[in-house]
């Protein structure tokens, strides 16, 4: 028996590519059922992601299967050559160990991608399109990744400035249920990481922008308060984190300005993220007792750092891949001679 | 082998230590498996070791500064895991073991008598008194702990570096809520010694008496201050190293000044 894997990702197809392959929940069933037609596959899970689809089969004759499943395609998509990449055990193997552990995600690392494999998988068994074979192969992949995920650090850190954002929050406050935020100046990167943190639990959302009429409107889709932009300091007093990210020439949170605020705050933290070029808060307000400033480059600096980490991880995920590869090939084998 | 249970008790916080030590280098660090694995089978024979001691001396074993040591890494094992797991400080773990293996390094490696000072008191209060003050003083240990933890994390996060240490230290707020609920414990346990000994009616050392009370009064003026949020949580965690390391430098000081008269 072979494991087959045939696809396209964003690796190497664009989207408007991608997109025409794409399989959705709703044709999940039909799709599968019409794989299971192909002469000499033996059974098959779809994987249909944002930046990939990629078919796996179990087959006794590969290259009859990688033919039939190429016409297959040619007919549903109307692709006359599709792209598609191909392996054959033990790479194929190799290869889904590595999407299962976001190896070979966009983002290196990510772990959204195990919950999508997880839910292709509970598809195909629904549909009845798995075999011994792949059943074994999907469950050990799930292992794979849970432990590339839990023994490197190939997770580690936040990828992105607002996930950054919130994963110092987490450092700071822990829970952020319960927590109060404040976005001065109604920029997209602050809404998307007040949107964030609203997502986490946070309580309230004061929004104070230089247009009251635009602070309104993100406060009404976010759940939140508007403010008028000179009134901001009035609302400030329970405020646990404030975003900044206005037009302001120079800055307009200062030491000066912050300090008797901060006095009666009880020792409770303040976090400020400034996403603002030029900067909105005064760098010596993280000077201040209790108060964590990141502007947006001590940010992006954390995202690299983050990004270095679960590179430098790469080579021991691998090896752990290539140890579990191996474990599945004498499987097969001796799979295969117990049935001789 | 005598010795063989507190050896092996100092073995086993040398092991559970260095490998969190290994496991944050190598970035393989998860909390809570084998150090507290290790703090537990410390525990153990920690408990052993005193039972036996106790055997021997027919009563509480505190009665040489040998004594107080062993007793001490014994209640600050105790209070980490009655009250420091609730917390899930999974990192305050290794600081604990780090503390207790220097203790019984300190305890076995240098020359300090194991022969008691003077007369053994067979008091009820009187030995109620000194437990309760070494586990009170487990309760500091811990609390001082948490403080370092809590400057380590306030400088991680002002420094805006990242790094491996703010990822497996715990969250700043809880550190702090940590430090004084452990300041809180410590103070009440020292609290109800004072008054088992004052009723026990047991003879006084002078500057040893003074001294206690100048650290419990310390230690309540710092919550005091914090109840009434005039003490920022920074100096808090502060004053709780410094205050615990006095504690820990001049109490067996005075001890071994008044034993060696």
């Amino acid at each position: 028996m072979n494991i087959l894997c045939a696809g396209i990702s964003h690796h190497s197809t664009p989207v408007e590519v991608r997109e025409r392959f794409a399989v959705g929940a709703h044709e999940m069933s039909s799709t599968l059922g019409g794989l299971r037609q192909i002469d000499g596959l033996a059974g098959a899970v779809i994987v249909s992601t944002c930046n990939r689809v990629e078919f796996y089969a179990a087959s006794v004759c590969p290259i009859r299967a990688l033919d039939g499943l190429r016409d297959f395609l040619r007919v549903r998509t109307g692709e006359a050559d599709a792209p598609l990449y191909t392996h054959e055990s033990p790479q194929s193997i190799r290869h889904l160990f590595r999407v299962v552990s976001g190896l070979d995600s966009m983002v290196l690392g990510e772990t959204e991608i195990l919950g999508q494999i997880k839910q292709s998988y509970a598809a195909a068994i629904e549909c009845g399109s798995t075999t011994r074979h792949l059943n074994r192969l999907f469950q050990h992949s799930f292992r794979v990744a849970k432990q590339v995920r839990s023994e490197t650090q190939i997770t580690r850190g936040a990828t992105s400035v607002g996930s950054v954002a919130v994963e110092l929050a987490g450092k700071i406050f822990g829970d952020l249920a319960g927590r109060k935020v404040m976005i001065l100046g109604a920029g997209e990167t602050s809404e998307r990481t007040a949107r964030s943190m609203v997502s986490r639990g946070v309580r309230t959302v004061i929004v104070a922008n230089r247009t009251f009429k635009r602070a309104a409107n993100l406060a009404n889709e976010i759940g939140g308060m508007a403010v008028h932009f000179d009134h901001w300091p009035h609302a400030f007093e329970d405020v646990d984190i404030l975003i900044c990210s206005t037009a302001a020439p120079h800055p307009i949170v200062t030491r000066e300005k912050l300090a008797p605020l901060t006095r009666s705050r009880d020792g409770r933290p303040l976090f400020i993220i400034d996403l603002a070029v030029p900067r909105d808060v005064e760098a010596a307000v993280n000077e201040l007792e209790d108060v964590y400033l990141y502007d947006i480059d001590s940010l992006e600096d954390i995202v690299r750092q983050s990004l270095d980490v679960r590179r430098a991880e790469i080579a021991r995920c691998e090896q752990m891949i290539d140890h579990h590869v191996g474990d599945f090939i004498s499987w097969m084998r001796h799979h295969a001679e117990a049935r001789r | 082998m005598g010795n063989t249970l507190l050896v092996t008790a100092t073995f086993v916080f040398l092991v559970g230590f260095s490998y969190t030590l290994y496991a944050i280098g190598a970035g393989r660090f998860r909390p809570g498996r084998v150090n507290l694995g290790a703090m537990l089978v410390g525990f153990v024979l920690l408990s052993a070791e005193l039972w036996k001691r106790g055997q021997i001396e027919r009563g509480c074993p505190i009665n040489s500064l040998f004594d107080v040591l062993v007793f001490m890494s014994w209640s600050i094992v105790l209070i980490y895991l009655l009250v420091g797991s609730a917390y899930r400080l999974s990192l305050l773990g290794s600081f604990t073991s780090a503390l207790v293996l220097f203790i019984l390094l300190f305890a076995q490696l240098l020359p300090i008598s194991r022969i008691p000072g003077g007369p053994v008191m067979r008091d009820p209060w009187i030995e109620f008194h000194a437990a309760l003050s070494l586990i009170a003083y487990g309760a500091f240990a811990l609390a001082a702990l948490a403080g370092l933890m809590y400057i380590l994390q306030d400088r991680q996060l002002k420094n805006r570096k990242g790094g491996a240490l703010l990822y497996n230290l715990p969250p700043i707020t809880d550190l702090s809520v940590a430090n004084a609920r452990l300041l809180w414990l410590g103070f009440g346990l020292l609290t109800v010694s004072f008054v088992a000994g004052l009723i026990s009616g047991m003879p006084v050392n002078t500057l040893k008496f003074w001294t206690s009370v100048a650290i419990w009064g310390v230690y309540g003026v710092m919550l005091g201050l914090r109840k009434v949020h005039s003490l920022p949580p920074r100096r808090i965690a502060v004053l709780s190293m410094a205050v615990f390391a006095i504690a820990l430098l001049a109490l067996p000081a005075i001890q071994y000044l008044s034993t060696a008269r």
